[in-house]
């Protein structure tokens, strides 16, 4: 294999939560490098504080204690353009409840990002016709969310996050409220875009079926890094994970 | 293969740096709003709607009269008098009472908070859209945006029915209290000023209504805007 780029690094990183008169530590320290190209899970039970950390890494919340940066940027030090210009063309999400937008099509969803980036009309609805070919829903563009069934609307989601391309798609429970099969069926075209485009793969999860397709699993328990696994401990371990499950 | 490696001028404002949200698109999505939220947009347009048209009414009246007075001789002044215009006689001039000022003044104030209440939540529901539009490279500017035009949407089309309405039962109210000589006495052009007017400031106050909720929306954090219970 050839030298591992990072692509995001987490650097002690501490978040408190104020609840009413009680601190509540989501995070108490995390250390963690991300590299380019990988497919990373972050598994958790909720509350474990992934979805905390997975925030963090997408900029969508500040720690209060530590550093992110992604590609060597420290992104506490950006200013509010230079952060949206981030989560633009940078960062893709792709969140449990999908979060389209209700009173736009699927291919408006789509473009919506590219429009931000200044693209043209014509050269974004072209683009985004392809992304929605490429996730199987070429020809329901003109449907509107609520026409779309769950999976369909993730695929919207997962269509929308590759818009420009970006380096890192950060995905939150993205089968979390899918049924098993299609749920399998995103986790596989998220797999696919990973191999074929070279793209930085993050998900916070709690699904087991995401780590046969994951290169390292990180394990994340009361705010803190447990135990990180690369693919090949994986495979060994897998059985006894599943058996887990199932008890 | 997309490049991993930006090391190199990572962020610059350059041109292939830039976010943006077209006016013309923006106007669509806020258009797009407008109609998805149509009986939300009638009822913060209501108020507006019947704050205008007491103002226009007042103002048109006031028109008309003054017509009467400069044209119509002193025959009018008494009557004027008797229902609550200062009539000038030897200047040939008229002007509302100052109870009816502080009528119009309150009734526009009690329409601007009616408005704040009502974009506050139409703001509040669309915390989620909000925070995804954030998510995806929005930045604040583009968020106010989208509601300021909201509203002037609202203002514009709410203000002018208002200041219609409200003239059209000024010269009903003319035709029945002085007869037909108030319509032809009474000089169109200020009753088109007295629109504009009233049109001007019902905007202006769909605009101020906004702007607090507005802000609100725009400076949201991502998270908090995408997590909001609504």
């Amino acid at each position: 294999m050839e030298e591992k780029q990072i692509i995001v690094r987490v650097e002690g990183v501490k978040k408190t939560f104020k609840m009413g008169k009680q601190h509540v530590h989501a995070l108490r320290g995390v250390d963690l490098e991300i590299y380019a190209g990988e497919y990373l899970s972050i598994m958790g039970a909720s509350g474990s504080g992934k979805t905390t950390l997975f925030n963090m890494i997408g900029g969508l919340d500040k720690p209060t204690e530590g550093k992110v940066f992604i590609d060597e940027v420290d992104i506490s030090q950006l200013d509010a353009y230079e952060l949206a210009w981030l989560r633009n063309r940078k960062i893709g999400y792709i969140f449990q409840t999908f979060n389209i937008i209700p009173t736009l099509t699927a291919l408006e969803n789509v473009t919506l990002p590219m429009t931000f980036a200044g693209m043209h009309n014509e050269a974004a609805t072209e683009k985004g016709l392809q992304l929605l070919d490429l996730v199987g829903l070429g020809t329901r563009h003109q449907h509107k969310p609520l026409e779309l069934s769950g999976g369909q609307q993730q695929r919207v989601a997962i269509a929308r996050s590759f818009a420009n391309d970006p380096a890192i798609i950060l995905a939150d429970e993205p089968t979390g409220n899918l049924d098993q099969r299609t749920g399998e069926e995103a986790i596989e075209l998220l797999r696919s875009l990973c191999r074929e485009r070279g793209v930085t793969i993050i998900t916070a999860t709690h699904d087991y079926k995401m780590i046969n397709v994951s290169d390292r699993v990180v394990w994340v328990k009361d705010g803190r890094v447990d135990k990180e696994e690369h693919r090949d401990q994986l495979n060994i371990s897998l059985g006894t994970i599943g058996e887990k499950e199932r008890e | 293969m997309p490049k991993t490696d930006s090391k190199t001028g990572f962020f610059t404002h350059d041109e292939s740096h830039r976010i943006e949200f077209p006016w013309k698109k923006s106007f669509e999505f806020a258009l797009q709003n407008f109609r998805h939220r149509f009986t939300r947009s009638l009822i913060t347009m209501s108020s507006l709607v019947l704050a205008v048209a007491f103002l226009a009414f007042i103002l048109v009246n006031l028109n008309i009269a003054s017509g009467l007075v400069e044209f119509g001789g002193s025959q009018f002044a008494p009557l004027l008098m008797e229902m609550g215009f200062d009539v000038d006689t030897s200047l040939g001039t008229v002007s509302t009472g100052p109870k009816e000022r502080w009528i119009v003044i309150l009734s526009l104030l009690v329409c601007t908070v009616g408005i704040v209440n009502a974009q506050l939540m139409s703001v509040t529901e669309r915390f989620r859209v909000i925070g995804i539009f954030k998510c995806l490279g929005a930045l604040d500017s583009m968020i106010l945006r989208l509601f300021l035009i909201e509203a002037a949407l609202i203002g514009v089309a709410g203000a002018a029915i208002g200041a219609a309405g409200g003239i059209v039962f000024a010269f009903l109210n003319g035709l029945v209290n002085f007869g037909v000589a108030s319509l032809i006495l009474v000089s169109l052009a200020d009753v088109f000023v007295s629109f504009l007017i009233a049109t001007a400031i019902g905007f202006c106050l769909s605009i101020i209504g906004v702007l607090y909720p507005a802000i609100i929306a725009a400076r949201m954090e991502p998270v908090k805007a995408l997590n909001a219970q609504h």
